[in-house]
């Protein structure tokens, strides 16, 4: 029993979470306890393997003891133990807050009072798609795990089958399978032009490859991935999918889902090809996507919508750390996934909390919050401003990180990029300081008349519960938290970003264990 | 490796055609076009496999004359989740049937009407007021006269051929205002 047992804990655990909640469909607490046990543990699991890769280098497993020419790796580096780390900590705060809304805040519209015994199982099997993302060292397993995750969250976009999650969810549905099947197509090309679909050996075979050949690979995996990740011109399924779901479930699709392909991105440029040919081209996708989003942003009336068009917005940045392509560039990148994963979960989760208490997100609607809902401003205020990029706050140092890496690569297109992230970070601030002027600061007397304030006075009384609110406060102060541990989370992802950069730690990790202890069983 | 020539062509042919359709506004249409695609993508990973030989299993043939095995399994994998996905397009498509009647995905409501104010130049939500305008004074109307929906509207109105059941729905937004 070594440390690299640890690897597929968290894919097993989730799954067989979810076997167990299925068979318990109509027992509520063995639901809720299972599911809320079993992403406790993955934290723990993943805490382990944070510490394993950091002290003893990436733990590799091959499934059923197959050679990596024949069957799957599973690799956890230091990347994917970090983002192992955030994932399960925002689902578990995401399942503690769906716990705290009761089963029936689920049945919004035709659903009556029917309870939704899916809604566990499925987001378990969304945990154990996204971890499987991430431990992954084969590229058609990569290619499962997002099928995994996709299935889970066509469920959870659709959950209630009302019309709005019908047509957002149809149309979502569409997109997420056309990118799936852009990125088969490529493991097809892989394999028929380099043999395997093992990613240590495609690492050393991709390099041999004519250039044409490599370059068409590398296009068509960054497609599609740039649709999973939302980038600008592949963006437009996001905003008009994600603000339909119930808050749950929003929260967990903007934490996880547009993250998995950007650590994909990240696989790819440093692993597979690190030749940089299309750095540039990533640069100016990054410049249009901050922009464009952002830009639609503050265009805006609903805080839903509004922070989907800065979760695309702020995809950019990301986007920039990686085709910045330097160590610094990938750790500040990496870094930024950690902060954003933490931050835009919270927000949705507080424009839940808004849409409890008000009774809508809609900026025309609501009013006077400040007053009736003091606890619910210091719990926007503070994620939003770190979203924006205010000093002390994580954002702000991701966004510094960025900026100092974009400055040494010293191409004008590069200052271009510190311009428009600026820029980008300012109106970041305007379209929450919108948020805040109008549903916060605004008299309440003059919005609340349209809608019914009798119905509205007596969902708010028990709006702001103990169960929702603990969970959100918990997410807000681990985002503050962020700033006091940035100096050891930073010297982490600068490791990282060190071990992505120098492949042939991975790659070796992969190859030699298996001399050692592979061959068939 | 030499790939076939006809394997090749069926590819292009499924790809081609799956585009076209998927690019369409009915559910059915697009999850057929999806269908082809993912076929076609099969088809490819066949290609990739290469030569072909004998059935790929230890002991009954040698290794030399066997056909590649790793693609097949790939296959097989591919085609259960394209299933898996089918399965709950169609469902969705029947949904999606039962609740609006109609086969083609309507815009969304939000957006059609950020876009309208953006487009009839509507300032009436915007952060700047005009503070020497006496409060009573009423808003201008917007160049073109049109009465603005408040509230959620479908907008049917771009929506055309595929739906007859909708024309008398067609004709009341369309009045509503398209040129604005």
């Amino acid at each position: 029993m070594g440390l690299e047992d640890l690897v597929p804990l968290p894919v097993i655990l989730p799954l067989v979470g979810a076997g167990i909640t299925l068979a318990a469909a109509g027992h509520t607490r063995v639901q809720r306890f299972t599911s809320l046990s079993v992403v406790t543990a993955v934290l723990a699991v993943s805490m382990a393997l944070l510490w394993a890769t950091d002290q003893r280098g990436p733990q590799v497993v091959h499934v059923g003891g197959w050679p990596p020419t024949e069957g799957i790796v599973l690799v956890a580096d230091r990347l994917s133990a970090l983002m192992l780390i955030v994932s399960s900590a925002v689902t578990l705060a995401v399942l503690r807050y769906s716990v705290g809304l009761g089963r029936s805040a689920f049945d919004e519209e035709h659903d009556g009072e029917a309870p939704l015994p899916i809604f566990h199982p499925t987001l378990l099997v969304l945990t154990a798609g996204v971890s499987t993302t991430f431990v992954s060292g084969d590229l058609f397993h990569l290619y499962v795990g997002f099928e995994m995750l996709l299935a889970a969250s066509f469920v959870l976009l659709t959950l209630g089958g009302t019309q709005d999650r019908v047509r957002a969810g149809i149309s979502y549905a569409y997109v997420s399978l056309l990118s799936s099947l852009v990125f088969l197509v490529a493991i097809a090309l892989i394999y028929a032009s380099a043999g395997t679909v093992n990613m240590a050996i495609l690492a050393q075979r991709l390099d041999a490859l004519p250039p044409g050949t490599s370059l068409a690979l590398h296009a068509m995996l960054l497609l599609g991935f740039a649709i999973k990740a939302a980038v600008f011109p592949l963006s437009g399924w996001l905003p008009d999918s994600y603000p339909t779901a119930p808050a749950p479930v929003t929260a967990v699709f903007a934490g996880l889902l547009t993250k998995v392909g950007i650590y994909a991105m990240i696989r790819t440029q440093t692993l597979l090809f690190p030749d940089g040919r299309l750095n540039t081209l990533l640069l100016w996708a990054a410049l249009l996507t901050m922009l464009v989003g952002i830009l639609g942003a503050v265009a805006q009336d609903d805080i839903k919508r509004m922070l989907s068009f800065t979760l695309v917005s702020h995809i950019g940045y990301m986007l920039f750390g990686i085709a910045v392509g330097s160590e610094k560039g990938y750790s500040s990148a990496i870094f930024y996934v950690v902060h954003h994963i933490a931050i835009q979960t919270t927000l949705f989760l507080v424009a839940g909390l808004i849409e409890r208490f008000g009774g809508s997100t809609s900026l025309s609607r609501l009013s006077g919050l400040a007053t009736s809902a003091p606890l619910l401003g210091v719990l926007f205020f503070v994620p939003a401003l770190n979203l924006a990029g205010i000093p002390p706050f994580s954002g702000f140092l991701g966004k510094v990180g960025l900026m100092q890496a974009g400055a040494d690569l010293g191409t004008p297109l590069a200052y271009l990029l510190l311009a428009g992230s600026a820029l980008t970070s300012l109106l970041t601030l305007y379209a929450v300081s919108r948020v805040w002027g109008r549903a916060f600061w605004r008299a309440p007397e003059e919005a609340m008349a349209g809608s019914g304030p009798g119905a509205v006075r007596a969902s708010r009384e028990h709006a702001l519960t103990y169960g929702v609110v603990m969970p959100t406060t918990v997410l807000v102060v681990v985002g503050v938290g962020l700033t006091v541990v940035a100096g050891p989370l930073f010297h982490i992802t600068d490791r990282a970003a060190a071990d992505l950069l120098n492949r042939s730690t991975y790659v070796q990790s992969v190859l030699v264990n298996s001399t050692a202890d592979g061959g068939a069983p | 490796m030499t790939p076939n020539i006809t394997l090749v062509l069926v590819v292009g042919v499924l790809f081609s055609t799956g585009v076209y359709l998927l690019l369409a506004r009915s559910v059915v249409r697009a999850l057929i076009g999806f269908l082809l695609l993912s076929n076609g993508a099969n088809i490819l990973f066949l290609i990739a496999s290469g030569r072909a030989g004998r059935a790929p299993i230890v002991g009954r043939n040698d290794g030399a004359r066997m056909s590649d095995p790793l693609p097949q399994a790939l296959v097989l994998t591919a085609i259960v989740i394209g299933l898996c996905m089918t399965a709950f397009m169609l469902a969705l498509a029947h949904r999606s049937w039962q609740l609006s009647e109609t086969d083609v995905l309507a815009d969304d409501v939000e957006d059609t009407r950020i876009h309208r104010r953006a487009t009839d130049n509507d300032m009436s939500e915007s952060d700047y007021q005009d503070r020497d305008r006496p409060e009573d004074e009423p808003v201008a109307p917007h160049p073109a006269g049109l009465p603005v929906p408040d509230g959620p509207t479908t907008y049917d109105d771009h929506l055309d051929e595929n739906d007859d059941a909708h024309d008398d729905q067609k004709t009341q937004t369309v009045t509503g205002g398209k040129e604005g």
